[in-house]
């Protein structure tokens, strides 16, 4: 077996746990407080190919279409041990939509493969933490002529084939797929690690190449964003100290989290 | 809960460690009816206080500073709150280990157990540390680490308990009203609340709140930046939260702070980031919390390199939590406390961290029950000190971006400021720069320091012009300073007095509100001036001044620049409302020249064309304390005769149109009189403390009373006046500490070097080092210290308990830089080393 070759694809993304607002003319996200960060989906993805890599040898890729502060989604990927990067560019980001973004990574990676050599495997996340389209890794599989399985729980590599499992009510299905192929990774695969003070240094060093995807428009096109109206919630105070020991077991039991 | 309330007595505006303390200090002193009110929610309501890294190193050079750390620690450990690990600073650069030296005096002066160790020593107390990249340390056992969330809960609970209070999370302030002159309600998201008294503790949005109410809090929130990075196997096997000594790694600015498994690294080696209060985000928009901001790796990777080369296991250790925490920074780097100047009851508890944030919690309680706090004098963080300048956003970012860095620092005490220069010039300033006056900022003021025009001077008084051998000791300072003081008292000088704050009270009511403000007798003659002490009212030292009587319903107090904010809030803030006094601030259109020396009548009496009817300037004509007017040069001018430097002189006034025309007219005139051009090096120092002048802020605190400064007179005078009960009471029970003057006996330190104190609070200790204390536990320290050209010793002013404030003796040592130095007690009280009997200026 050649020396395996994984590339995964992230996607900059708002940090999650705040409001976040939206522009007046609705159609981006207003950044101000914001702090960006990778889809929880695609840290998995990404900490999936440094496992492989780390078991098998070879390189992983990680390769993001955005603006040119998605820098910053792949450096902290090489923090973590990723060796090479890749930005394709997105201008400000605006109206990409899956289709439009899946052409341009697609080429982008098909360029860099005829450069390099293919990749045995190419991980996304099974969807983004902002759009949520689902579409982008099926739709690069396809236009790469890939085989594509999404969900994934497990991946193991074999000489010939990469096997992927993912659970269904019942248990696993598993699949196994040739290489090269196309999976999407699911969050609870595994534990992301954080990164460490010398692999954020060491990521300062991982040369980002820049590369310009074929731009085709896609099929959608934003009307406008809108915030949802938050959930009221509320909190109920059972009481202080011991004595408050009544409320709870009385809370648990309505629960039916006692026994 | 409650239902919101429309009326209270006061309003706490913030539930971090200062609101909540507040709160709880008030409770203590007896205050009821208190309503707390937080936009965030309880114990962690999303502010600086949240996210602190909450260790205290209680070393510090700054006295009140000190003092409130000291009595804050001592809070926390009665809470129960404080955990003891130790703290070392360490040193990568060998100034650092002089400054350790600094620190040990410090310490010593505050009674902080610490101790300079070995590397060696370092790394036995810390051994994940690399010892080969420095070079010692400065350990302190009673560095704690506190928890302050905790803190804050206890001291609700317990005004709570007391029924003084009610607290509100989640209110969000939505306006302060004000009546034009008094604070009179907070507007919240749960309603209006109608309040006789407001304090913003606030924190970060502190600004914000106050600006509803028309006032300003000159602060920004600024960056600092922390990581958590573990687990650390080391760490996590101790199975404690703080099993090793804090370490601060001076030369980086950054520190490593354990935290059970984990290291909590921190760094003020960043460029200084800002956040305007208005930009803060919302709880809901933060995702840890607002003043959490998300991590700029790349300001932080720089510290990074330098933390694992400190301790290279932090390398390896996963970066868990990382921010851009928000903490306030202000113009001077002290807290900004007290009565805002713009509305009255309106109080400012802001830019205050953990350390301090129980005793200045204490303080401000303290404050706004009896007018003036007791703990300790708050001089240095007054929020009436600033000038208006000085609370604009520009100058205020600008300062703060240059101390910011300073934040471990060395910074020397006559460091000058090097951004917001040239704010506010004399009329001279142009005569001075040709001079080659050296400036030096007086609250925005550029005052010459000295002149290098004065150069050639040196070597007619070579005996007191040696340069000091040690660069420390002779920074922000020339010899020609005691030239020009030589020069001064045997011929003629000429100092620019503009920075003074001149404050012109008017009407029926002035004379009572001068009366009632002052110690001394001010119902003196149209034309007599006086000096005086203002008291807070436990009688310690609140002003220090002189008050001109211009005429029957005019008074003129003349005060420092670096008091000036202060003394006009003061009088302000006892003005009757009823229109029967007038205040005027004149200090901007006047400017003052100082005269002094053997040769001043002679020169005066050369510009000076009597008016029909008037005498002369003559001892009898124009007698030592009178003020008049005066024609100079054809410009109408004010003088007042009085000498801070001990000489036979002026100081005249005139309109600030007028001024370099007066300036050029005394130059001219004296040429052949010798006239030098005389700096405040010489002004506030040499000539000062040869004549044991004291100074407000150093010698004249609010700790210390007229009759243990040797400022008493024989009688107190009959009409009340503010600390007069205290004072009187005090006087009684006699003095238990006295200012004294005192001479350095021999300067040469253990390396043979010739060393010269710069007055920054060095201990004056028995011949065994042991600290000196008086009855109400006030340590003996150098508030003051200079050459004294004149008497030919190196002179300190410091107080003594009677016990050792004997003329003659020698048995006290003064520390400097962790070195005893011997000293004889020279004066006891104010009698002056230089001409005792005061005949040169009295004439």
């Amino acid at each position: 077996m050649s020396a395996l070759r994984i590339a995964v694809c992230v996607k900059r993304v708002p940090a999650p746990g705040s409001r976040i607002n939206v522009t007046p003319d609705g159609q981006s996200v207003d950044a101000t407080n914001l702090g960006f960060t990778t889809s929880p989906h695609e840290e998995c993805a990404v900490e999936a190919a440094v496992q492989l890599v780390e078991l098998h040898g070879g390189s992983a890729t990680v390769v993001t279409l955005g603006p040119v502060e998605a820098e910053e989604q792949l450096r902290y990927a090489a923090s973590v041990g990723v060796e090479r990067a890749l930005l394709v560019s997105a201008g400000d980001g605006l109206n990409w939509d899956p289709q439009r973004t899946a052409t341009a990574l697609a080429s982008a990676i098909a360029s860099v493969e005829a450069r390099d050599g293919v990749f045995d495997v190419i991980l996304f996340g099974n969807e983004s933490a902002d759009s949520g389209g689902f579409q982008v890794g099926i739709r690069v599989a396809r236009a790469l002529g890939r085989p594509v399985v999404n969900g994934a729980k497990g991946i193991e590599v074999g000489d010939d084939v990469i096997t992927m499992r993912r659970p269904i009510d019942a248990g696993f299905e598993v699949y196994e797929l040739p290489r090269p192929c196309v999976i999407g990774v699911k969050e609870g695969i595994n534990l992301p690690r954080y990164p460490t003070m010398k692999g954020r240094l060491a990521s300062k060093k991982v040369a980002v190449e820049v590369i310009e995807g074929l731009d085709q428009p896609g099929g959608q096109a934003r009307v406008r964003l809108h915030r949802p109206e938050e959930k009221a919630s509320s909190t109920i105070i059972l009481g202080n100290g011991p004595e408050a020991a009544s409320a709870v077991v009385d809370l648990f039991a309505e629960l039916g989290v006692l026994t | 809960m409650s239902e919101f309330p429309t009326k209270a007595k006061c309003v706490v505006i913030g539930a971090g460690i200062v609101g909540n303390c507040l709160v709880g200090h008030l409770a203590r002193l007896g205050w009821t009816d208190i309503v707390q009110i937080d936009k965030g929610p309880l114990p962690n309501p999303g502010g600086s206080t949240g996210h602190a890294s909450n260790f205290i190193f209680p070393t510090d050079h700054n006295k009140e500073m000190a003092f409130l750390t000291l009595d804050s620690q001592q809070q926390y450990i009665d809470m129960g709150v404080n955990n003891t690990c130790g703290g070392i600073e360490v040193a990568r650069e060998p100034q650092r280990l002089e400054e350790f030296n600094r620190r040990m005096t410090s310490a010593k002066a505050w009674g902080i157990d610490a101790k300079l160790i070995t590397t060696a020593e370092v790394k036995e107390l810390v051994p994940f540390i690399n010892e080969d990249i420095i070079l010692g340390g400065f350990y302190t056992p009673s560095v704690s680490a506190v928890d302050s969330l905790r803190a804050g809960t206890l001291m609700r609970e317990e005004a709570i308990a007391k029924g003084a209070l009610q607290v509100f999370a989640n209110t969000e302030v939505l306006d302060v009203e004000t009546d034009g002159v008094y604070v009179t309600a907070v507007v919240t998201t749960k309603g209006r609340i109608e309040c006789e008294y407001v304090a913003i503790a606030c924190g970060v949005w502190s600004p914000r709140i106050a600006a509803m109410a028309g006032a300003n809090i000159p602060l920004i929130p600024a960056v600092h930046q922390m990581a958590d990075v573990g687990p650390i196997q080391v760490l996590v096997e101790s199975n404690k939260e703080l099993a090793y000594p804090i370490v601060r790694d001076m030369d980086t600015f950054c520190y490593e702070r354990q935290s059970a498994g984990s290291m909590e690294v921190g760094s003020y080696a960043h460029r200084p980031i800002f956040h305007h209060p208005n930009d803060i985000p919302s709880n809901e928009e933060s995702a840890l919390s607002p003043t959490e901001l998300p991590l700029t790796m790349d300001d932080f990777d720089p510290q990074m390199e330098q933390a694992i080369e400190l301790m290279d296991m932090l390398g390896d250790a996963e970066i868990k939590y990382a921010i851009n925490g928000l903490l306030s920074l202000t113009p001077d780097a002290m807290p900004v406390l007290g009565e805002c100047v713009e509305v009255r009851n309106l109080w400012s508890a802001a830019a205050v961290w953990i350390k301090e944030g129980p005793g200045i919690a204490q303080l401000v309680a303290e404050w706004m029950t009896f007018g003036y706090p007791k703990l300790c004098d708050p001089h240095s963080s007054d929020i009436s000190r600033f000038y208006p300048h000085e609370k604009t956003e520009m100058h205020v970012e600008a300062r703060c971006a240059e101390h910011f860095q300073k934040t471990y620092g060395i910074v020397h005490p006559r460091e000058q400021w090097a951004s917001q220069r040239d704010m506010r010039r004399s009329p001279f300033y142009g005569r001075e720069e040709a001079l080659g006056a050296v400036f030096f900022d007086a609250r925005g003021w550029e005052r010459p320091q000295w002149y290098e025009s004065n150069a050639p001077l040196m070597a007619k008084f070579p005996d007191v012009c040696e340069p000091r051998e040690h660069e420390w000791d002779g920074r922000w300072w020339s010899p020609i300073i005691n030239a020009e003081h030589m020069q001064m008292r045997e011929t003629v000088g000429m100092v620019d007095l503009t920075a003074f704050n001149q404050l012109d009270i008017t009407g029926p009511g002035a004379l009572d509100l001068m009366q009632k403000l002052s110690v001394n007798q001010v119902d003196v003659a149209v034309g007599r001036g006086v000096y005086t002490p203002w008291l807070t009212p436990h009688g310690g030292f609140r002003g220090d001044l002189t008050i001109q009587r211009l005429g029957e319903q005019h008074f003129r107090v003349v005060t420092g620049a670096f008091d000036g904010g202060r003394d006009e809030h003061w009088i302000k803030r006892h003005m009757p409302l009823d229109g029967s006094v007038t205040f005027e601030n004149k200090s901007t259109s006047l400017c003052t020249i100082g005269v002094w020396g053997p040769n001043a009548k002679a020169l005066v009496e050369k510009i000076h064309t009597p008016q029909r009817g008037e005498a002369g300037l003559d001892n009898e004509s124009f007698p030592y304390g009178s003020v008049l007017d005066r024609l100079l040069a054809g410009i109408p001018c004010t003088m007042f005769r009085i000498s801070y430097v001990g000489e036979f002189g002026w100081e005249i006034t005139t309109k600030m149109e007028h001024g370099l025309k007066l300036w050029d007219a005394l130059s001219a005139a004296g040429q052949d009189l010798g006239v030098v051009p005389v700096g405040i090096g010489v002004y506030a120092v040499t000539g000062r403390i040869e004549k044991g002048y004291r100074l407000m802020g150093a010698e004249l605190e609010s700790e210390y009373m007229p009759h243990e400064a040797g400022l008493d007179r024989p009688k107190v005078k009959a009409v009340d006046f503010i600390g007069k009960e205290a004072y009187v009471a005090a006087r009684a029970a006699g003095a238990s500490t006295v200012m004294c003057t005192l001479t350095i006996d021999d300067h040469t330190s253990a390396s043979g070097i010739e060393r010269y104190p710069v007055g920054g609070n060095e201990p004056i200790v028995t011949a065994d080092g042991s600290r000196i204390l008086d009855a109400h536990g006030r340590v003996s320290r150098v508030t003051t210290a200079g050459m004294g050209p004149s008497v030919g010793k190196f002179v300190l002013l410091a107080y003594l308990p009677p016990e050792h404030a004997v003329e003659g003796n020698q048995n006290l040592r003064v520390m400097y830089m962790n070195e005893l130095y011997p000293v004889t007690v020279a004066r006891v009280g104010s009698t002056p080393l230089f001409d005792p009997t005061d005949a040169r200026m009295k004439g």
